[in-house]
């Protein structure tokens, strides 16, 4: 009775390997400048809304998340890139 | 001390060819008489805008990249943009030592070739 009891009790044990060890791609491809005048490069930074993916999911360093926005948001002045998108 | 600077603007899609080159003319014209040394003077294109100014969805974009110590150039170049009705946007960036080599080789076309 106890043992089954523990077991419903006990959390299960989070497998670490599937979370992946986030890495700074700028810093591992030796990325120096983000240029804004490249619309396809930047969306991969950009959500399906527009907005600016942050750091927890791109995994990126503070001095290159910084470089990114800025150039996200010189491409959105050219209108290279969308302010909002109407998803829904 | 020089500094680079990199301008880039876009032209309005309902003027003719000949009517676009002219005005990337005029502003060619302006550097040249201030004696400007200019680095990469290069046109991007038609491109699509993600969202309409002025109820335009498309426009030729230029890019101007110079190299100037007059302070207050860059300003008068701003000015010269922005009454010209057939300019709809502009940017003018500073460039830092990493753009400087990066349109150095986007210059040699080594970006092309591999679509990042």
């Amino acid at each position: 009775m106890r043992s089954q009891f523990n077991s419903a009790l006990q959390n299960e044990s989070i497998d670490r390997s599937s979370k992946k060890k986030k890495f700074c791609r700028f810093k591992k491809s030796g990325i120096k400048y983000i240029d804004y005048k490249d619309p396809s490069f930047l969306k991969q930074f950009i959500n399906d809304q527009g907005k600016i993916l942050p750091r927890r999911i791109t995994g990126t360093s503070s001095k290159y998340q910084k470089k990114v926005a800025q150039a996200v948001k010189r491409a959105r002045h050219l209108a290279l890139l969308p302010y909002t998108t109407d998803t829904n | 001390m020089n500094k680079n600077y990199e301008t880039v603007f876009i032209v309005n899609p309902v003027l003719s060819e000949k009517q676009v080159e002219d005005t990337v003319k005029k502003y060619k014209k302006i550097l040249d008489k201030n004696k400007i040394k200019t680095i990469c003077d290069e046109s991007l294109g038609f491109k699509e805008l993600a969202y309409s100014i002025n109820n335009k969805n498309s426009g030729f974009f230029h890019l101007f990249q110079y190299e100037t110590e007059k302070i207050d150039f860059v300003k008068n170049l701003e000015t010269e943009l922005k009454r010209d009705r057939s300019i709809l946007r502009y940017i003018s960036v500073s460039l830092c030592k990493d753009a400087l080599e990066y349109n150095a080789r986007r210059a040699k076309g080594e970006f092309n070739k591999k679509k990042k």
